[in-house]
């Protein structure tokens, strides 16, 4: 692909990347020997993803949350990696042992209070420096509510009235307590809202960044409206050129109406990568991955959250099942669901009869292929025009190994993307919001 | 009197003094590290600890700590009042899995109206009430660190399978106050329990501290208020079915040295106590940390080493093996092999 904005090299688009820990999900390969052996849980492996970052001069390090572990048939979900500990308290560890890479952190809104999540960002943000993010999820299902005080207790509609109330009430507390403040005023707020209704006085000084940098992932367009109001940066799962572009112009298109900039707000896809020393080898590299990431299980298990029913006795190397689908049911809990199954099932029968596909080639070709695949310098001239081209402001890199994901891209890609002139040779500041080029909050 | 505990066991509180910065804390974790103390504390609240006065997440602080210290165990005060217990169970396993089974936490209530209000979703209540439901709070913790079995992992590539959902349980906890259905999120931890910590001075604690702790803490320096408490705390939790020699009984003591001479005559002291069979041991509280935690570990700790009293190194890496306590069997476990016999 070539590089079509024809901006010349001085005015080019900054590209910011962040590092995912890999996630609880098919995404992350377990079965590869021997480097995926590496710890989901122990603190190694989020150092040294971390210190690749971190070495590799991105913006921030990413850890996503689930409150309840995911089920199919009632059970606990036991084909992919499970297990992952509490963000905050980790990046508070990893600020030990990194000194200018940001740390989000992935905080549910739905089952927390803005006070006490609040002092806990405010706490990060101190004890790293200024470096502090929280990604904002919602979630009103009374399936994860079971493991909460209050349970299912949110409308699905109020899930953003709340998470935007909470976000509101949370910067009032950060600001409640600027420096130099007379004694007996430090720390005073009182909010009285449809959500919340408090009062008192903040225990944590303002932070090196004022605000915590503010992540939204949600894709309704309530959550989009959310974070045009609300973030500084969007997490999205539209990562390929066309449906980015679609995305960034609709994002940045609503932030005028709330007296924002453009630049305010940065757009950062989630994506995958796969390199090798030749497109063909890293094409390869790509259906191998693919393959591990759908195990025989896991393509039955696909299939059986789009048919609806039980398919343990189909053969995975066999044809996908002539019974009909039962659209209505729902065999899992805790992820989230294939918007139209009617559509899913005819496209993939259509597929596999093309092609003469079993279920484990027909789930392996229709499932997500990597974002970007081929030479370093393919891949960094793909990011590069993605970015340029105003489909994203950058990414939030998903590896597939613990804990050495990263590695290659950091030693092969990312020195090219900054001869290319897109990316930091060093960090130029010392906070989140400096590595971002948002502005302090006054 | 029962038999005390030799060494000494040894805690020390690292708050106070300004500016809370992390380096400030990791100065004053190694230096008690180089004492060989068995852990630090850090306290905690919800709100300010006194008017104008700010107070960062303890807990928080603690991981900070963590990657910069070996092996000194690292106890945060965690509130459980106004807060989610899943939340707590989390937090507490996570702090043990980044310091590698090195972590504490003491239960704290938050008793005041100004402290509901700061969250707003229940009014005050009173102690005795909170305490019974930080008890509650404590055993669903617990359950939900038993939750993984340690070998629930398994990452059988020929059936495809992550974990044996067999060793994953649901704790399906109901309370008057809150229910909580599991499993955790988080693998169970390096110490399994990570330890519990409860300060027993006020008699409200006591039920949940005999009940549930590994370690009381009794804040005074009058040696037959420590011998009173400590024969209660012992004689209750035998009544729980629980061995008494598993709960530690620190005195807590407030520290304020002036000079070498203070520190020397602090550990004339802590001998004559532990002589006179009053505690298992010590959990000092400096005035003014930077000062005294010096002459502890240069002035108070070597007399006490001396005299065989206190360790000079750790021997092992783990709080619990630091405190001599036994890493705990799992509920879940042992029930499952129970039912499979
Ligand atoms: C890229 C991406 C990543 C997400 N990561 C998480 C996560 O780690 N934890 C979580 O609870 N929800 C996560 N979500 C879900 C949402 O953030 C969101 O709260 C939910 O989808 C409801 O909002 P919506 O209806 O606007 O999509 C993610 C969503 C997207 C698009």
């Amino acid at each position: 692909m070539t590089d079509t904005s024809g901006t010349p090299r001085t005015s080019r688009k900054p590209i910011h990347l962040a590092a995912h820990f890999p996630g609880v999900n098919n995404t992350t390969v377990w079965t590869a020997a021997p480097q995926a052996l590496g710890s989901q849980i122990d603190f190694a492996s989020f150092t040294h993803l971390a210190q690749t970052a971190e070495r590799g001069l991105f913006d921030f390090f990413f850890l996503a949350e689930g409150l309840r572990l995911r089920e199919h048939q009632g059970r606990v979900h036991d084909l992919d990696v499970l297990g992952r500990p509490e963000a905050i308290t980790v990046l508070s560890a990893l600020a030990a042992v990194t000194e200018r890479l940001g740390l989000a952190a992935t905080v549910n809104a739905t089952f927390n209070e803005p006070y006490e999540l609040a002092r806990r960002l405010a706490s990060l943000d101190h004890l790293s420096g200024g470096r502090a993010a929280w990604n904002v999820v919602t979630s009103s299902d009374a399936f994860t509510g079971e493991n909460f005080r209050r349970g299912g207790f949110l409308d699905r509609a109020d899930r953003y009235t709340r998470a935007a109330e909470f976000v509101a009430t949370a910067r009032e507390l950060w600001d409640s307590w600027p420096p130099g403040a007379e004694r007996a005023r430090a720390g005073a707020f009182a909010h009285h809202g449809r959500h919340f209704d408090i009062e008192g006085h903040f225990s944590v000084e303002r932070g090196p960044q004022g605000h915590p940098v503010v992540i939204q992932a949600g894709d309704s367009s309530e959550g989009r409206e959310f974070a045009a109001a609300t973030a500084d940066v969007v997490f999205t799962r539209h990562g390929t050129l066309e449906a980015g572009r679609r995305f960034y112009a609709d994002v940045k298109g609503r932030l005028a109406a709330h007296g924002r900039r453009p630049a305010d707000l940065k757009i950062m896809p989630g994506v995958t990568f796969v390199l090798g020393d030749t497109a063909a080898e890293a094409q390869e590299k790509a259906a191998e991955i693919r393959h591990q990431q759908i195990s025989p299980q896991t393509a039955l298990l696909t299939l059986e959250q789009i048919w609806g029913v039980d398919l343990s006795r189909y053969d995975p190397d066999g044809p996908l099942p002539d019974i009909e689908p039962d659209y209505d049911a729902q065999l899992s809990q805790g992820r989230v669901r294939h918007a139209d199954p009617r559509a899913v099932v005819a496209s993939w029968r259509a597929l596999a009869e093309e092609k003469g596909l079993s279920i484990r080639q027909t789930v392996i070709e229709a499932t997500g292929r990597q974002s970007f695949i081929g030479t370093p310098a393919a891949v960094a001239e793909e990011m590069d025009t993605f970015v340029q081209t105003d489909a994203a402001d950058g990414f939030i890199l998903v590896p597939h190994l613990t804990p050495g994901g990263l590695d290659d891209f950091v030693e092969q890609v990312v020195p090219l993307l900054q001869e290319r002139g897109s990316f930091r040779t060093r960090y130029t500041g010392s906070t989140l919001r400096a590595h971002l080029g948002l502005a302090q909050p006054s | 009197m029962p038999p005390l505990n030799r060494p000494l066991r040894l805690a020390v509180a690292i708050d106070g003094g300004a500016p809370q910065t992390a380096s400030a804390f990791v100065d004053r974790a190694h230096l008690a590290e180089r004492g060989a103390f068995d852990f630090v504390t850090l306290d905690d609240s919800l709100g300010q600890p006194a008017p104008g006065v700010a107070r960062l997440d303890a807990l928080a602080v603690l991981a900070r700590v963590a990657p910069t210290t070996d092996r000194i165990g690292l106890v945060p005060t965690v509130t459980t009042t106004h807060t989610e217990p899943f939340h707590v169970s989390t937090q507490v396993a996570t702090l043990d899995w980044v310091s590698r089974g090195r972590a504490g936490w003491i239960v704290e209530v938050s008793a005041t109206e100004a402290e509901a209000r700061l969250v707003g979703r229940r009014p005050a209540a009173p102690a005795p009430e909170l305490w019974h439901e930080a008890g509650e709070v404590v055993d669903v913790v617990t359950r939900l660190f038993d939750s993984w079995e340690d070998d629930a992992e398994i990452r059988d590539v020929a059936t495809g399978r992550f974990v044996d959902r067999d060793k994953l349980h649901y704790v399906d906890f109901e309370s008057a106050t809150f229910s909580v259905r599991g499993p955790s999120i988080v693998p169970r931890p390096p110490q399994g329990h990570p330890v519990t910590v409860i300060d027993a001075t006020p008699s409200h604690a006591r039920a949940a501290a005999a009940r549930h702790a590994d370690v009381a803490l009794i804040r005074t320096d009058d040696p037959d208020v420590v011998r009173t408490v400590r024969a209660d705390l012992r004689e209750r939790a035998r009544a729980c079915g629980r061995e008494p020699d598993r709960l530690i009984v620190l005195a807590s003591l407030p520290v304020d040295l002036d000079a070498s001479a203070d520190a020397v005559a602090l550990a004339e002291f802590a001998a004559s106590w532990h002589t006179d069979g009053v505690a298992d041991g010590f959990h000092f509280r400096p005035r003014n940390p930077e000062r005294d935690l010096r002459l502890l570990v240069d002035g108070t700790v070597p007399v006490l080493q001396h005299r065989g009293l206190a360790r000079h190194f750790y021997p092992g890496a783990t709080l619990r093996e630091h405190l001599g306590l036994p890493r705990p069997a799992n509920r879940y476990a042992l029930a499952r092999e129970a039912s499979a016999r």
